[in-house]
Formats: structure tokens, C-alpha cells, sequence
């Protein structure tokens, strides 16, 4: 609710910064609310707790059969989300920023915590899916609140080998990208090895990573590095060799430097397409990153799902996927913001 | 020393062709020109016929296949930012806000430090100070041409270069921008060479007017223009003047029988 007030003052600042007048029409918010949505009836409010407290009586009912310390936990959660939900259906009339999320979240909130009912409803409600394959939510609650150690160790353990495997990905990608799309020979000899060995998925280089690094972690790093490698490398080539030749022209006749044309011009005119590569080096890493964890490295989320799987406990396999979920989509998330804020002279210009 | 003296002499430059790559095509031939200190003098000719490349020679961006080019005595071995460059499309860097625009040859030339005081100057003198933090895509496109202008000369280039500068601009904007440049012009002294393919404005700003001719360009006419500043673009001697110079690019309908004969 934070994050939702400071992106509504950035963008009055950045509009405001400008007399609207003589400004090119800029299409304003995305979300803007007709006016017959700023109308806010009281059923509505409601929805969210309704369906809350719907699916804590579906709950109590079902649990009957169930053992009775995984439903107290998930009472527990979901009795939580309930007072929640209500706290914040009386807190928004106070608290504008508030409002506006909540309207916005509403119809997902819903549906979310129908989803919630319906899976519990069909696994331990009527058990029409086999067990151990599909415990109810409940159980996955209470798998992920026992292991709770052991899971916040593994996501700790994948942070720091997808982080450095990234890091390094992205800091060769961006040398080999910028070499390749400014200088005719390293493209000339560089974009045959790029076009021939970019494209192996990195996964497959495992047999040959084991056999050549000293231990797992450092080879699991190496994948990692190389997955991310090539989409920056490719992108941020073809970004700089994009950059318009007018640009260039213009800042020579403006005395500039090759160090001037590489760093200030190429770099910066090709940062929306590095961006791209950024993000599909960011989606195979978490491919790398979790096959790599299953097949040698013997800690991280990709490996627990693995160890679990193999003792049966399904439960734990769901609750470090819900884990992996979140955290996943955290750093997604922080690389949109990255973004946001680096491209910030395309805005109105970028839609995705 | 503001302005410098520019020579051509008997310029050449030609193209591969883009169908036959092995053949080249003349773009330019025999272009001797010579352009005084503090002269502003404009470049006319039909579409095509090398305008902008004998700009881009002069700019040092690229290289003629004969003859010399020198500015000063001195003869042109690649840009400089002594040699600025205005295009038709302004060419803002997108990523720098207005101010970073303007400062980007100071930065270039890594000067940027002693001569920061300079660029609010150059921005009062365009008048955009009000904009100095909007980034590119938020200005009109007559405030980004003025910004491409305050751009190219901070860096008190001897010779300015424009090569259609207002040419993407509506008929309003372009006359006041037609002033604005004057302005610059009569306060700084500098050369100017200005590529345009609009008569009025050739005659209202120019102290000479050179006429090219199809491609290959060659210099077909040198018009001075005697006219007193500020011109009067209704005035009659503008007028006739008008004409003449329809009549040689052959846009003056029947008479121009007279003319070619």
C-alpha cells in the first residue's frame, strides 16, 4: 500500500515537472477508474471478507476428517485473511491509497480464495485426487510451517547461487554484447560462436560441468552465468549495433570521444533492448537455477522439491513451489522497478 | 576569433549503387564553393541532389573522393566540434533530460566542469529554461529544434550547419524559428550553411544563395541576396527575387521555355 502511494506521487511529479499545455498528450494512468467504479456500495466492500469467511466455514466443515493440527493452522490462515480483509474493507475509508489498490485487487482476491475453496472442496471435501499426489491446502500450510527451517535455508541457498550466477551472466553478457555490437572484427569472430553455442540450453552442458569444476556450486554458478550469457549478449549487441546512426553523427560533430560514442550514446540508446535480454537471462536462470539444484547441487528450493518428492511428501513439494512462486516473481518484480527507473525517458513509450 | 572561413574546391563524392553494388554513382561533382567568415548562406536544389552530403563532408562525417575542403586554410580531417550540425529531425538523445541535451558537448569534449554556467545561459537563450528537466518526448517539435540548436551551439562551433532544420516544422513555428535563428546568427557571427528546400526562407535569411542542380549535384547559380535586414518577405524586390529563382529550378511555369533556351 506503500509502494501504491510513491508510484502515484512519481508520476504526478514527472507529469507536473511540465506545463500540461504545451506537453504532448501523455496517456495518463493505465488503471484510471471510470466514474461509476469510484462509486463504492457497501456489497462490495464486502466481497473480500464474504468470500473469506465462506471459505473458513467450507474449511471447518471439511476438516472433520482431517487431522486436527494441520486444520487448525489453516483456520488460523485463513482466519487471518478474514480479519484482514475486514480491517482493510473499514480501514480504506480513511486511507485513499488503500481504496485504489483495493478496488483494483478485489476481483483477483476473490477469485484467489474461491480457487482456495475449490481445491480444498475437491481434495479433502469429496478426496476425488489420489493421495499422497494432492494434499489439500491445508496440508500444504502445514508442510511448509513444520519445515519452515529447512525451506528458509533453501531459498537462501538459491538466492545466493541464482544471484552470482546472474550477476555474472549479465556483467560477460554486457562486456561480449557491447564488444560485438561496436567493433566489426569481435563481431566477425564473435557472432559465429554465439549463434552456434548461445542456443544449447545450458542445462546441457551439465555432464561436461561436472566433469570440469571442483565442486557443484561453482559449476551450478557457471550454468547459471552461461544461461543468462547469451540472451544479454544477443540483445545488447543488436541494441548497440541498432543505435541510430544520426545519434552518432550528432555527438562526433559535438566532439565526442569513441569512449563517449560507446559509454553515453550506444549504451544508453540500446538500454531498452539490454532490458529484454536482462529479463529472458532472468527466466532461464530460474530454469537453470532449479534443474541445477535437482541434478547436483545438494542444497537450494530446486533441490528440496526433489529430496521431498522423493520421500513422498508432496506437501513439502507444493509449499517450496508456492515458495519458489514468491520468491521468483519478487526478483521479477525488482527487475520492473530496476527498469522503471532506468527507462524512465520512455515512459508513455514502453508497454510491457 | 568566432567565425571561420570555409573552401571547397572542386568537390566530388559518389555512392555504390544499391542495386549494382559494384558501380558507384556520382552524388556530387566539381563543387567549388567558398563561404566568408560570418557569411550565412543557403543551399537549394530539388530533392536529391546532395545537399545533405555535402553537409555531412563539411562536417567531417564523411570523406569526398576529390578535391579539398578547408576551413580556415586548414584542410577538414573528420568532425569537430568546431563544425556543429543541425537536422531536420532534431535528434535529441531520448535518455537525457533537456538540460543533459544541451550540456552533451560540453560533456563530450569533457569540459563540462568549467563551463557548467554556460548551459543555463544557452538555455535562456532558447528559451526553454522552464523545461531544463523534461526529457525529449514532452516537447513540441518546434522546442525540440530550438533544443537541438542551443545543443550544437554551446560548443561556439565557427561554422554552423543545418541541414533543414525547420523543415518538419508547421508554416508558423518555421517563421518564428526563421527569426530565432537570425538572431542567433547576428549575435554569434557565425558561419552558417543552410540546407533548405523553401525559396522564402532561402531569400529571407541568406546573404547568398547557391542553386544546385540534379543529381549529380553541381552548382547550376550563386544569387546574392542584397536585401536589407530584417527583410520583408512581401516586400517587391523579395518578390522578384522569388520569381528568379522559381524561374531557374525551372518551377515557373510557361516562362520557363524562356529560360532553359
Amino acid at each position: 500500500m506503500l509502494q501504491g502511494q510513491k508510484i502515484s506521487r512519481q508520476s504526478q511529479v514527472t507529469v507536473g515537472s511540465v506545463p500540461s499545455d504545451q506537453v504532448r498528450a501523455e496517456s495518463t494512468e493505465r488503471y484510471a477508474l471510470s466514474a461509476q467504479e469510484k462509486k463504492h456500495p457497501t456489497a462490495a466492500l464486502l466481497t473480500v471478507p464474504v468470500t473469506a469467511a465462506l471459505a473458513l466455514g467450507i474449511h471447518l466443515f471439511v476438516a472433520k476428517n482431517e487431522p486436527p493440527n494441520e486444520s487448525r493452522t489453516y483456520t488460523i490462515v485463513l482466519g487471518s485473511f478474514f480479519a484482514g480483509a475486514i480491517v482493510a474493507a473499514v480501514m480504506q475509508r480513511w486511507w485513499p491509497a488503500l481504496q485504489t489498490r483495493m478496488r483494483r485487487f478485489r476481483p483477483l482476491f476473490t477469485v484467489g480464495v474461491l480457487l482456495l475453496c475449490v481445491w480444498e472442496v475437491i481434495t479433502s471435501g469429496f478426496r476425488m485426487l489420489p493421495l499422497p499426489y494432492f494434499p489439500s491446502p491445508a496440508g500444504v500450510v502445514q508442510s511448509m510451517i513444520n519445515d519452515r527451517g529447512l525451506l528458509f535455508d533453501s531459498t537462501w541457498h538459491s538466492l545466493v547461487l541464482l544471484l552470482s550466477g546472474y550477476l555474472l551472466g549479465v556483467v560477460a553478457g554486457l562486456v561480449t554484447g557491447v564488444c560485438i555490437g561496436w567493433s566489426g572484427p569481435a563481431r566477425y569472430w564473435g557472432m559465429p560462436l554465439l549463434k552456434v553455442v548461445g542456443p544449447i540450453p545450458a542445462t546441457a552442458w551439465i555432464p561436461l560441468a561436472m566433469v570440469i569444476s571442483p565442486s557443484a556450486l561453482i559449476s551450478a554458478a557457471g550454468l547459471i552465468a552461461l544461461a543468462v550469457w547469451f540472451p544479454v549478449t544477443m540483445l545488447t549487441a543488436s541494441g548497440i549495433s541498432n543505435t541510430r546512426a544520426s545519434y552518432l553523427d550528432v555527438a562526433r560533430t559535438l566532439g565526442a570521444n569513441a569512449r563517449y560514442l560507446v559509454f553515453r550514446i550506444a549504451i544508453p540508446a540500446a538500454l531498452p533492448s539490454i532490458f529484454v535480454g536482462l529479463f529472458m537471462g532472468l527466466g532461464a536462470s530460474f530454469l537453470t537455477l532449479v534443474v541445477a539444484e535437482s541434478v547436483g547441487v545438494k542444497s537450494g528450493l530446486g533441490w528440496y522439491v526433489s529430496w521431498a518428492q522423493g520421500w513422498a511428501e508432496y506437501g513439502k513439494v507444493y509449499a517450496a513451489l508456492v515458495i519458489m512462486a514468491v520468491f521468483f516473481s519478487t526478483i521479477m518484480t525488482l527487475l520492473f522497478k530496476l527498469r522503471d527507473r532506468v527507462l524512465v525517458w520512455q515512459k508513455g513509450m514502453i508497454r510491457w | 576569433m568566432v567565425a571561420s572561413s570555409l573552401q571547397l574546391r572542386d568537390v566530388g563524392k559518389s555512392f555504390p549503387a544499391p542495386d549494382q553494388p559494384l558501380t558507384r554513382r556520382p552524388v556530387l561533382e566539381t563543387i567549388s564553393i567558398s563561404l566568408e567568415a560570418g557569411e550565412l548562406v543557403s543551399l537549394v536544389g530539388p530533392s536529391g541532389c546532395g545537399k545533405s552530403t555535402l553537409l555531412r563532408l563539411i562536417a567531417g562525417l564523411d570523406f569526398p573522393d576529390s578535391g579539398e575542403l578547408l576551413v580556415d586554410e586548414e584542410p577538414i580531417s573528420g568532425p569537430s566540434a568546431e563544425r556543429g550540425l543541425v537536422f531536420q529531425d532534431p535528434n535529441l538523445f531520448p535518455w537525457l533530460t533537456v538540460r543533459r541535451n544541451i550540456e552533451a558537448g560540453l560533456a563530450a569534449r569533457g569540459v563540462l566542469q568549467q563551463k557548467r554556467s554556460e548551459v543555463k545561459e544557452f538555455m535562456r537563450l532558447v528559451g526553454l529554461e522552464a523545461f531544463a528537466d523534461a526529457y525529449p518526448h514532452h516537447l513540441s517539435g518546434g522546442m525540440a529544434q530550438r533544443v537541438a540548436l542551443a545543443r550544437a551551439l554551446i560548443n561556439h562551433p565557427k561554422v554552423l550547419l543545418l541541414d533543414e532544420p525547420l523543415g518538419a516544422l508547421d508554416a508558423f513555428t518555421r517563421m518564428r524559428m526563421q527569426d530565432e535563428v537570425l538572431r542567433l546568427w547576428q549575435n554569434r557571427r557565425t558561419t552558417m550553411l543552410l540546407v533548405t528546400h523553401d525559396i522564402d526562407e532561402a531569400i529571407y535569411m541568406s546573404d547568398r544563395i547557391i542553386i544546385l542542380t540534379q543529381r549529380p549535384g553541381t552548382i547550376e547559380q550563386i544569387i546574392p541576396i542584397a536585401l536589407d535586414r530584417p527583410r520583408d518577405r512581401s516586400s517587391s524586390d523579395f518578390l522578384s527575387l522569388r520569381s528568379e529563382i522559381l524561374e531557374l529550378l525551372h518551377f515557373a511555369g510557361n516562362r520557363t521555355s524562356e529560360v532553359t533556351a
